[in-house]
C-alpha cells in the first residue's frame, strides 16, 4: 500500500488556448487512488477541455499530466492507446456508435482488444448492461433509446473493459431528476463495487454533493478551491459561494 | 494529404477490420451498382447516337462501335462512375463521419483505445479502392452494350460489323488505363470525403457543409486528375 500516497492522476500547471481564447490557465489537480473527484464550474469554464486533456483527446499547450506516475502528454499514439486502456469515459450525449447495436456498442472495446468470440462478448455485454439495470435491449439500435438509457448504455460501454479510472462528462445533464438520481446511485456503486478512481465534471450541485469525495471548482481556467463537499459548502470564497448557490449576483459575471 | 499518408500507414498494420471492410464494400460497391449501370447504359446509348450523327457526315458510320468502346473504356466509364460514386458514397462517408465527429463518437473511439483512422477510414479507403475498378468493369460492359443496342436496333448497323469494329480497335491497354483511373478515383473519393467528415465541426450545419464540400472537392479532383493521368499515360 506504499503507492497509496501517490496520486492516481496528477495535473500540473496545465495551459490550453483555442485561437486566442485561453481556456485553461495553469490548472493543478491531484486525484487519489479510489477517489471520486468532482470538478464543478460554469459553462465554458474549461471543464470538458480539462478531462479531454487527461484522456489525451486534446493536447495541452503547456504543463504535465501524470497517470500512475507516467507523464502522458508526450506519448506516441500507440503508447497513449495503452494508457487509454486504463480509462473509461462517459460522454455527455452518450456518444454511442449509431451503426452498431447496443451489445456491439458495449462490447466494442472487447472486440477490438481481446481475442473473444461474439458469444462471449455478448455475454459480457449483457452482464454489464444488467449491472446498470438494463435488460433485453441488446439487439436494438442506439437511436431507439431515450437520453437516460443512452447514458446508461454508454456507462456500460465505459466499464466493459474494467478500467481503473472513469471520466464522467456531465453525467446528469439533460435527463429528468429521477433518472439523474439513478445515475448518481450508479456512479456511487461503480466506485464501491469496482473500486474505480473517477473524475466527474458537472454543474449539477445535487449530483456533485452526492457522488464526490472531493470537489474542485474551476473558474476562469484555474482551480480556485478544492475540498470535501462539507468544506466546499462552508467555503469563504465568494466565487464558490455564488456558484454553489446559483446566484446571478457576485464576482462571477454572467452578463 | 497528411490523412492520405496516415491512412496508408495504418492500412498495413494488423489487425485488419474485416467486418468493417466487407460492410463498406457492400456500401460502395453493391449499393452503387444500379446507379452506375443506368449511367453507363445511357451514356453508351447516347454516344452511339451522337457519333452516328457525326460520322454520317463523312460516311464513316461503321466506326460508331469503335468510338463507343474507346470512349467508354478509356474515359467515360471511369469518370462517370467516379462522379456518381463520389455523389452517392462520398457524401454518405462525409455525412456519417461528420455526424460521428460532432456527436463525440470519434472521441469515444479514442477513449476505447481504437484509432479512428484504422477503424473508420482504412475500411472505406480499401473498399473504394477495390470496388471502383469492379464497378468500372461493369460500366464498361454495359456502356458498350448500350451503344450496341442503339447502333444495331435503332440505327440499323450490321451486328457483325459493329462487333468486329468494337473488338478490332479495342486494346487491353484501353481497359487498363480506365481501371488505373478507377483505382485513383477510389482513393480520391475516400480520402477527401473522410477528411471532410473527420474535420467537420459546428453541429448539423457543419456536417452539411462537410458533405457538400466532400462531393464538390472530390468531383473536381477526379476531373482534374483525370486529365493529368490521361496526359501522362498517352
Amino acid at each position: 500500500m506504499s503507492r497509496n500516497s501517490d496520486p492516481k492522476i496528477r495535473v500540473v500547471n496545465l495551459f490550453k488556448s483555442f485561437a486566442e481564447k485561453e481556456v485553461l490557465h495553469g490548472v493543478n489537480l491531484e486525484v487519489r487512488q479510489g477517489e471520486s473527484m468532482v470538478v464543478i464550474g460554469g459553462s465554458g469554464s474549461g471543464k470538458t477541455v480539462l478531462i479531454k486533456c487527461i484522456i489525451g483527446l486534446i493536447q495541452p499547450d503547456e504543463g504535465e499530466i501524470y497517470v500512475d506516475g507516467q507523464e502522458i502528454s508526450a506519448l506516441s499514439e500507440q503508447e497513449m492507446n495503452e494508457v487509454r486502456k486504463k480509462f473509461g469515459m462517459l460522454f455527455q450525449g452518450g456518444a454511442l456508435f449509431d451503426s452498431l447495436s447496443i451489445w456491439e456498442n458495449v462490447g466494442f472495446g472487447l472486440r477490438q482488444h481481446k481475442r473473444l468470440g461474439d458469444e462471449e462478448i455478448r455475454r459480457i455485454a449483457t452482464e454489464k448492461l444488467a449491472l446498470l439495470g438494463l435488460r433485453n435491449i441488446e439487439d436494438i439500435m442506439p437511436a431507439e433509446l431515450s437520453g437516460g438509457m443512452k447514458k446508461r448504455v454508454s456507462l456500460a460501454r465505459a466499464i466493459a473493459m474494467e478500467p481503473e479510472i472513469l471520466l464522467y462528462d456531465e453525467p446528469t445533464t439533460g435527463i429528468d431528476p429521477v433518472m439523474a438520481d439513478a445515475i448518481n446511485e450508479l456512479i456511487i456503486r461503480m466506485r464501491e463495487q469496482l473500486n474505480m478512481t473517477s473524475i466527474a465534471i458537472t454543474h449539477d450541485m445535487t449530483s456533485a454533493y452526492k457522488i464526490a469525495d472531493r470537489i474542485a471548482m474551476l473558474y476562469q481556467g484555474e482551480i480556485v478551491e478544492v475540498g470535501s463537499p462539507e468544506e466546499i459548502k462552508s467555503s469563504v470564497n465568494p466565487i464558490v459561494q455564488q456558484f454553489i448557490h446559483g446566484r446571478s449576483e457576485g464576482p462571477i459575471k454572467v452578463l | 494529404m497528411i490523412l492520405f499518408a496516415k491512412t496508408l500507414s495504418w492500412t498495413f498494420r494488423p489487425p485488419l477490420q474485416g467486418r468493417e471492410i466487407i460492410k463498406q464494400m457492400q456500401e460502395v460497391g453493391v449499393r452503387s451498382f444500379p446507379v452506375v449501370i443506368i449511367t453507363a447504359a445511357f451514356t453508351g446509348m447516347v454516344l452511339a447516337l451522337q457519333s452516328y450523327t457525326g460520322f454520317k457526315r463523312f460516311g464513316a458510320e461503321t466506326m460508331v462501335g469503335t468510338v463507343v468502346a474507346l470512349s467508354v473504356t478509356r474515359e467515360l466509364g471511369p469518370v462517370l462512375t467516379g462522379l456518381m460514386v463520389s455523389g452517392r458514397v462520398g457524401s454518405a462517408m462525409a455525412a456519417e463521419l461528420g455526424t460521428m465527429r460532432v456527436t463525440e463518437q470519434i472521441d469515444a473511439l479514442y477513449t476505447l483505445a481504437t484509432n479512428p483512422i484504422k477503424y473508420l477510414i482504412v475500411p472505406r479507403f480499401l473498399a473504394a479502392l477495390i470496388m471502383l475498378p469492379v464497378l468500372v468493369i461493369f460500366a464498361d460492359v454495359i456502356g458498350i452494350l448500350g451503344g450496341y443496342l442503339v447502333g444495331v436496333q435503332i440505327l440499323g448497323a450490321n451486328p457483325t460489323i459493329y462487333i468486329r469494329r468494337t473488338w478490332n480497335y479495342l486494346e487491353l491497354s484501353d481497359l487498363y488505363s480506365g481501371l488505373l483511373k478507377a483505382v485513383v478515383f477510389g482513393m480520391i473519393i475516400a480520402t477527401i470525403s473522410c477528411y471532410q467528415g473527420f474535420s467537420a465541426e459546428g453541429g448539423a450545419e457543419g456536417v452539411g457543409r462537410a458533405t457538400t464540400k466532400a462531393v464538390v472537392v472530390s468531383s473536381l479532383t477526379i476531373l482534374i486528375s483525370n486529365y493529368f493521368i490521361t496526359a501522362f499515360l498517352f
